[in-house]
């Protein structure tokens, strides 16, 4: 409850008047778009002045203001579905199937009827600002008879039903696209010459965009348009005019100029919508700086320390560690706030509640990689345990369960002095979340001198020569599954993919599952052969592979986090408060690094996906598994290249150790 | 300020410099004990082995449109002597027409009437690049590696502590004007191609001389061709590129393979680019009377109008406060300062040195040193600066290296060092200083001859330790390079 209290508190008072700002500018920016559609709407080589005064004429006229509010309402109608439809992580379809779910789901369709309500509104606005033949929907002509009646006007209809196949088209594209998936950028600019860079692509793709839709959409409605022009002069009592030629054949539909008006109307409106989802992306993507303490209690659910560890709305986790990433790039007076020690009780809260939370978003990324390498290299069955393949594995099990800085088994012999010193010194309330989770050796009392003593006692500690046991490599294995209980306040659980089923099951090769097994084989095969299941079942290639790293953006800055403050720690951290946490996080990093690397061992991870520069989708998830391995990979380097020989004084598990003389050498 | 004129003369002919020590610049008169590396001097490559082929002018047109664009294909055009005459006559028109309006945007920006190879000539920091063997030379930021890009647009990458060198070859690698490793990375050189701008990843571990294309990442963006110049950031996170003929400065996400483009109105292009060792500033020059210093948290710009000519180019001291640069026509150097207290504005840069012409009585007559700067390079310690000097071929005026011992704190001083010299009939066309040589400074000259050489030197940094308020010694520049603290001991006194 009251993390919810604290999510509406973000959501309250930062995102919702982002979002109203960007609402805002898209509406101020409605008038110039007008004109410029007007004025390409109305264009005619011949009479340019008359051209001109028309247009001027037209937009100071009452009907192009009543045009304004409408426009202005869909504007805001589109502005708050992008508020409620957008999302950091983007959502990932790994096969048709799930893509036609997708599709499917009621809030989607929601969604898609509310876009074709607005197209038809954009579209009856265009055809009035256009005028002339689309101005209305009937129109007085004479029968045959001689008796005056109402007709349909074909053109306006052509024109709304554009309207609303474009609108739905824009929401159905939105899906497969990505649309609603905001990115975060690397290079942080102002929102202003953002906008600007925009600006061309936003112009290129709703041209482009509106050109495909217009030419699918005279393909349909030549087909099927006769069924709503039936339908409309049924329901409203109108004629057909048999003296014109209906525009559903081709001669009708071969109207240069009414495809000249359906494209630039449509292009007119995809912009409009366009320009509200960039202006939204780039106010809710506008970096948010956190106060990493504050001098008031009731202020302190604001605080970086606080708020990196929430889980919801993940919009508020992704700026808290984006800030987090920058303050420990570019603000030192920052950064020596995270290194400093509460007031009273010379505790690191700061520092270990970021660098916990850091950790756990790194190990929880390594436990799914390793959960899905091991489903797919064992193609989904249950695997026999401890192997002789599995070795290096479960060492590194040991290694993630053993390193882990909160729990009392890493530092046995280092821990004791110190920690016996300081609660009988400090004697204080300890907060009951970092308590008993905080290694006692960062107070103020564990002097660098006595930290340095301890040092090398706890190298040749009976621990790291119990690493390699075969007590802890027999165990390995089990604690993939169960070692998310270890961190207590830890990981978001992000993905399903981490709850590893698969190896629950247990395979006795009973007689009765050997029959199960060999008619789900046959059922398998069966199905396998008709073309239009494959076709929605087979899983698309590297699209798991993007689910995996799909929230990578939050290790990603974790990383660079983590890495500029042990960077900058060197020479900034006063109390050693760093030191005693660099152990485990360069064993997370390392950890990290080999899963990562062994994923890109399998087939469709390491390939490039496809440059799409024609849609406003934004394909930043596509490419995050590479940015988040050459994120690590510096982040490591960016420590061992600060801290150099020193390294050799950090205890490390042995295989770790080589790997990160690697790293020394530069031979990674 | 300071002049040749306080220079040491220069060596008599046959003298080589070896390095400094004690202060002073040593020579010898044989240099066969510092050559690296002799560069063959294979200029045709593999195209003479092929004989030439015709195919039909939308064949070669086509081509030329992948390879070269549009302008590749009006050149392939213009150059075709065969065909009927009506093609040729319509073909013309439309040149003719496009001629004139190219021409009259040329007249504003004259650069752009340059063919792509003319323009790398132009604005490369190499001396008269298009003949020169070692086009482009780069040390690795953090080991003893280098990369060195020759007139047959292959790379090869010399380590000594391996066996094998590799050599880089891709269809797209061509007119290579730059070279750079990736800080913080053990394997990644960016390549500034005509075309395009290659990532290539080197395995340091792969025992292969010939590491397959698909190891190379292209990045490319239309109309951003051909790249003179790139640099990443010392974070190692993101790369800039520059091109003469578009005014956008690209900053590219490597790993994710998009750029952003940061384009600004004026300069025509951008020519050169430096990044700063603290990475908060990035020069970057365009080929009209303007450069500009973009600041890289909000990628927000100053700009800077020269009096005389473009910016030629630049370089900046360690901590990223100091920026020195040479301006085309002019024989000075200049330097502004950048602080981050706010009321102190400069808006002029500072001259602090004066090269242009001295002449030297020497025992072989009188010698003529100076004019125009061709590139500056100042070590990481900020305590050598090396200056590129064109020369004369006219009037019998050989290019040099100048050596300058600078001081940052407390003042900003140039004091002269010497000259650097290589054999008879050899000019330097390209220097470096190693990133990290912990003796001193090691500057690497290539020369044209084709060949490299090392010269050390020797001398104890003047860096004072400074101790905080604890007791530990704190480091003076919070941003220094990360590959500085790794000579350092973390609970040891410095060097004093």
């Amino acid at each position: 409850m009251f993390s919810a209290q604290q999510s509406c508190w973000f959501v309250r008072k930062v995102i919702c008047w982002r979002a109203a700002a960007s609402i805002a500018w898209a509406v101020l920016l409605l008038p110039p778009t007008t004109a410029a559609f007007i004025i390409l709407s109305r264009f005619s080589i011949l009479h340019p002045f008359q051209w001109i005064s028309e247009c001027l004429s037209l937009l100071t006229s009452a009907s192009a203001i009543f045009s304004f509010i409408l426009l202005g309402g869909v504007i805001i109608i589109v502005g708050f579905l992008n508020l409620e439809y957008y999302t950091v992580i983007p959502n990932i379809a790994c096969s048709k199937i799930a893509l036609l779910g997708q599709l499917l789901h009621p809030r989607q369709f929601l969604s898609s009827l509310v876009h074709c309500i607005m197209g038809i509104i954009v579209a009856w606005c265009c055809a009035v600002t256009i005028g002339g033949r689309y101005e209305t929907l009937g129109y007085p002509c004479v029968e045959s008879d001689g008796s005056p009646e109402m007709c349909l006007n074909e053109y306006h209809l052509v024109l709304l039903l554009a309207g609303a196949f474009v609108g739905f088209s824009h929401s159905l594209l939105g899906v497969i696209h990505n649309m609603n998936y905001v990115s975060f950028h690397t290079v942080q600019r102002y929102k202003y010459l953002r906008f600007k860079g925009s600006l061309p692509l936003v112009v290129k793709c709703s041209a482009t965009q509106a050109l495909y839709s217009v030419r699918n959409y005279i393909v349909i409605y030549f087909f099927l348009g006769y069924i709503p022009k039936t339908w409309m002069c049924k329901t409203l009592n109108l004629h057909l005019n048999s003296s014109l030629h209906s525009l559903d054949t081709i001669a009708g539909l071969l109207d240069l100029c009414l495809i000249y008006h359906l494209w630039i109307s449509a292009t007119f409106l995809l912009f409009t919508w366009y320009i509200t989802l960039v202006l939204f992306r780039i106010f809710v993507t506008e970096v948010y700086s956190f106060p990493v303490q504050s001098s008031f209690t009731e202020d302190s659910h604001q605080c970086l320390p606080k708020v990196i560890t929430e889980k919801q709305p993940m919009i508020l986790k992704f700026l808290a560690l984006q800030d987090l990433a920058l303050l420990s790039q570019h603000a030192p007076l920052r950064r020596s706030e995270v290194f400093s020690l509460s007031q009273p009780g010379g505790h690191p809260h700061n520092w270990n509640a970021i660098s916990k939370e850091c950790l756990s978003l790194l190990s929880d990324l390594t436990q799914r990689l390793i959960v899905y390498h091991d489903t797919v290299a064992t193609n989904g069955r249950a695997k026999p345990l401890s192997t002789g393949s599995e070795r290096k594995t479960s060492s590194d099990t040991s290694v993630i369960s053993g390193d882990d800085p909160f729990t009392p088994k890493s530092t046995p012999l280092m821990k004791t002095p110190a920690s016996v010193f300081t609660r009988s010194v400090v004697g204080g309330p300890q907060s009951p979340l970092t308590a008993p989770f905080t290694p006692d050796l960062d107070s103020p009392f564990a002097s660098p001198a006595l930290r340095r003593l301890t040092a090398p006692v706890g190298q040749c500690s009976p621990w790291h020569d119990t690493v390699q046991s075969p007590h802890i490599m027999r165990r390995g294995p089990k604690l993939w599954s169960t070692s998310t209980d270890s961190h207590v306040n830890g990981s978001p659980q992000l993905s399903p993919a981490s709850v590893p089923s698969p190896k629950q099951e247990v395979s006795k090769p009973s007689l009765l599952a050997q029959f199960l097994q060999n008619r789900k084989e046959q059922v398998k095969n069966f199905l396998a052969k008709r073309v239009l299941i494959m076709y929605l079942f087979n899983k698309l290639p590297e699209a798991s592979s993007q689910a995996l790293f799909a929230d990578s953006q939050a290790h990603i800055w974790a990383l660079e986090g983590l890495s500029y403050l042990v960077q900058a720690s060197f020479s900034e951290d006063r109390f050693g408060v760093v030191q005693t946490t660099l152990p485990s996080i360069l064993s997370s990093m390392l950890v990290l690094q080999e899963a990562v690397d062994r994923h890109f061992k399998l087939p469709h991870a390491s390939s490039k996906p496809v440059r799409s520069s024609g849609t406003m989708g934004d394909c930043h998830y596509k490419t995050l598994r590479f940015a988040l391995r050459a994120t690590l990979k510096t982040a490591i380097y960016r420590i061992t290249t600060t801290f150099g020989d020193h390294l050799s004084t950090v205890q490390m598990s042995a295989e770790h150790r080589k790997r990160l003389q690697q790293f020394l050498e530069y031979k990674e | 300020m300071c002049s040749l004129a306080l220079f040491p003369p220069p060596l008599p002919s046959g003298h080589t410099t070896l390095c400094e020590s004690n202060n002073e610049l040593l020579s010898g008169a044989s240099s066969e004990d510092h050559r690296l590396i002799q560069v063959s001097q294979n200029k045709l490559g593999i195209n003479t082995a092929f004989l030439d082929h015709s195919e039909t002018l939308w064949m070669r047109s086509a081509a030329a449109w992948r390879d070269g664009g549009f302008t590749g294909l009006l050149n392939e055009i213009t150059n075709s002597h065969t065909e009927d005459i009506f093609q040729i006559l319509k073909i013309w028109c439309t040149l003719a027409l496009l001629q004139w309006v190219s021409s009259f945007h040329g007249s504003l920006f004259p650069h752009l009437t340059l063919s792509s190879e003319d323009m790398i000539a132009e604005f490369s920091q190499v001396l008269n690049w298009p003949d020169c063997v070692v086009r482009a030379f780069a040390w690795h930021p953090h080991t003893d590696k280098f990369a060195v890009a020759l007139l047959d647009d292959s790379i090869k990458i010399y380590n000594p502590k391996s066996a094998t060198t590799p050599t880089l070859k891709h269809r797209l690698q061509r007119s290579v004007a730059a070279v750079q490793w990736k800080p913080l990375c053990a394997s990644a050189l960016a390549v500034a191609c005509q075309n395009c701008l290659l990532v290539w990843h080197v395995d340091p571990c792969s025992l292969s001389t010939r590491p397959s294309s698909g190891c190379a990442q292209v990045l490319s963006h239309p109309g951003h061709s051909p790249v003179t110049s790139i640099a990443w950031s010392p974070s190692g996170s993101l790369l800039v590129s520059a091109s003469p003929m578009d005014t956008a400065m690209m900053v590219w996400d490597v790993a994710a393979e998009n750029c952003v483009p940061l384009q600004r109105v004026g300069g025509g292009g951008v020519t050169f680019l430096s990044w700063s060792p603290d990475g908060s500033h990035v020069l970057a020059s365009t080929p009209s009377l303007l450069f500009r210093v973009w600041e890289t948290r909000m990628w927000t710009c100053e700009r800077w109008p020269c009096v005389k000519g473009r910016c030629q180019s630049g370089c900046w001291s360690p901590d990223g406060s100091r920026l020195l640069f040479t301006v085309q026509g002019e024989t000075v150097i200049y330097a502004l300062t950048f602080t981050d207290a706010p009321g102190k504005v400069y808006t002029a840069a500072a001259v602090v040195a004066d090269l242009s012409e001295t002449t030297f009585n020497t025992q072989d007559g009188d010698i003529t040193v100076g004019g125009e700067i061709q590139s500056l390079a100042w070590d990481p310690k900020g305590e050598r600066l090396a200056v590129l000097l064109k020369g004369l071929v006219q009037s019998d005026r050989p290019p040099v290296i100048a050596v300058f011992k600078t001081r940052t704190s407390p003042i900003f001083e140039l004091l002269p060092c010497g000259f650097v010299q290589g054999e008879p009939g050899a000019e330097p066309r390209l220097m470096q200083f190693h990133p990290n040589f912990q003796h001193g400074a090691l500057l690497t000259v290539c020369w044209s001859t084709g060949r490299i050489t090392h010269v050390p030197f020797y001398f104890l940094s003047a860096g004072v330790p400074h101790f905080g308020l604890n007791g530990s010694p704190s480091l003076p520049r919070p941003q220094e390079r990360p590959s500085d603290f790794a000579n350092q001991s973390l609970f040891t006194e410095m060097i004093s």
